[in-house]
């Protein structure tokens, strides 16, 4: 591999990728907080509607849906989009079902006395959201929205089906071109593992922060890859389900 | 709008074939997720270095990057050195491998689960090791962690289109083949995308009648 196809196709991807990345991760969060929140709603409706949107986007592969808005949408509708945001949209809208149920678990995980409180004091149901349960759920939200952030980051790779100029679509233009493969592919593989470590490290100090704004200790030191491998969270990042072993 | 229901029927002979096969995929993908995810985990608690380390680095790696490319890599880098496979076989293989190395973690936590008395009791009685894990471990930490795994089998299922890219033609490979030939991409892509939700949810909730039951 040259320079020259380095520069021209490489890092233009690897632009593309954190660019997907990003945000479909902005658009997830947003789905995440709204449908999880949602969930804990009085009004049986609001539950509903929520709990058959995480199902749906639960049971949905990402890879089909991302074909369905490039490829079906645009015959149904008209018009087309962008194939980025197709690929952001389909990213944002599954993986913000995933992230719902760590916003729910966490809110649910919240002391009710903490409820009781706000309730005492005759808060709005909102004030109490905001001021009193989300700023306690938080911290324990940071670990699972990590593997989710990862799980997302992976997911990315899916883009360059629908012809995103991605990373990965960078190395299949380049193997193409030079027909050597195993270079390119074991350096595509080692790229993503490093934006997964990037991604790991940043959360660290998002979870550090988290913690110590509630005034707890911040979490413990770990190696160098422990903090990839050990799932903290009782949410699976990939099954969205209550994993056995998970801190609580 | 222009749903047309004959292309539905057109499509459907071509669907179950999809549907064959991404069943056959999911069936050999997820045994070999079990065996190899089970190997990792017992590989991963060994005193030896040079067994533990090696295995710890090898599936963090794995986990952490896409199936997409670990396809790409069985399927053009490998038949370099080795055996050239089929896309089905490379399918299974990636996503048999990629998942071992989420179940070596169900796996894991299934192992930490079981009392430590069990353990005690099983150097008192002066067992080997492979009476130890074989009769004694492994039958309580699986019990415990089946549910589990059959997450695991389910989100296996929405990866499975991924080996429709390599070329194996399972639900999304045959949506895709109709689509290119006939150009009706609508009515073959929404039916395979509502045949995902349609296996994927009862399944999950028996997964989760199967959780009450095994986990107290």
């Amino acid at each position: 591999m040259t320079w020259a196809l380095w520069e021209s196709y490489m890092l233009p991807g690897v632009w593309i990728t954190v660019q997907v990345t990003v945000y479909s991760a902005a658009l997830a969060a947003a789905v995440a907080f709204v449908v999880g929140v949602a969930r804990t709603s009085r009004l049986w409706i609001v539950r509903f509607l929520s709990g058959a949107y995480f199902e749906i986007f639960r049971g949905a592969s990402a890879l089909v849906f991302m074909f369905w808005l490039f490829f079906a949408l645009p015959l149904a509708l008209g018009w087309q989009l962008v194939p980025m945001w197709a690929g952001v949209l389909a990213l944002g809208l599954t993986y913000g079902a995933y992230g719902s149920e760590v916003v729910r678990g966490a809110l649910a995980a919240v002391s009710p006395a903490q409820r009781e409180a706000g309730i005492a004091l005759s808060f709005t149901r909102w004030q109490r959201l905001r001021r009193i349960e989300l700023p306690q759920a938080w911290p324990e939200m940071v670990p699972p929205f990590n593997n989710l952030a990862i799980e997302l980051l992976k997911g990315t790779a899916l883009v360059s089906v629908i012809s995103v100029a991605d990373m990965t679509f960078a190395a299949n233009l380049i193997r193409f071109t030079t027909n050597d493969s195993a270079p390119i592919y074991t350096l595509l593989l080692l790229m993503y593992f490093v934006l997964a470590f990037a991604i790991t490290r940043g959360m660290r100090l998002v979870e550090r922060k988290a913690k110590a704004g509630i005034g707890q200790a911040p979490p413990p030191r770990r190696g160098l890859f422990a903090g990839l491998s050990r799932r903290t969270s009782a949410t699976d990042p990939v099954t969205g389900a209550a994993t056995p072993g998970g801190a609580r | 709008m222009n749903w047309n229901w004959e292309v539905v029927s057109d499509f459907m002979p071509r669907f179950w074939d999809g549907v064959l096969l991404t069943l056959q995929a999911l069936v050999l993908g997820s045994l070999l997720a079990f065996t190899l995810g089970l190997v990792w985990a017992i590989a991963q608690r060994s005193a030896r270095a040079w067994i533990r380390v090696p295995v710890t680095a090898v599936t963090e790696f794995v986990r952490n990057t896409p199936l997409l490319v670990q396809l790409f890599f069985l399927f053009y880098v490998v038949p370099e050195w080795g055996p050239s496979m089929s896309p089905l076989a490379t399918g299974v293989i990636g996503l048999g491998l990629h998942y071992s190395t989420y179940t070596a973690e169900v796996y894991r936590a299934g192992i930490d689960g079981v009392p430590r008395g069990q353990w005690e009791a099983a150097t008192a009685l002066s067992l080997p090791p492979t009476r130890t894990w074989g009769a004694v471990i492994l039958p309580q930490a699986i019990r415990r962690v089946v549910p589990v795994l059959g997450n695991y089998v389910i989100a296996m299922l929405k990866d499975s289109p991924l080996i429709a890219i390599i070329g194996a033609l399972e639900m999304l490979g045959e949506a895709r083949a109709y689509g290119a030939e006939t150009f009706r991409f609508l009515e073959p892509i929404t039916v395979v995308g509502i045949a995902f939700i349609v296996i994927a949810y009862p399944a999950s909730l028996l997964i989760r009648a199967l959780e009450r039951r095994l986990v107290r």
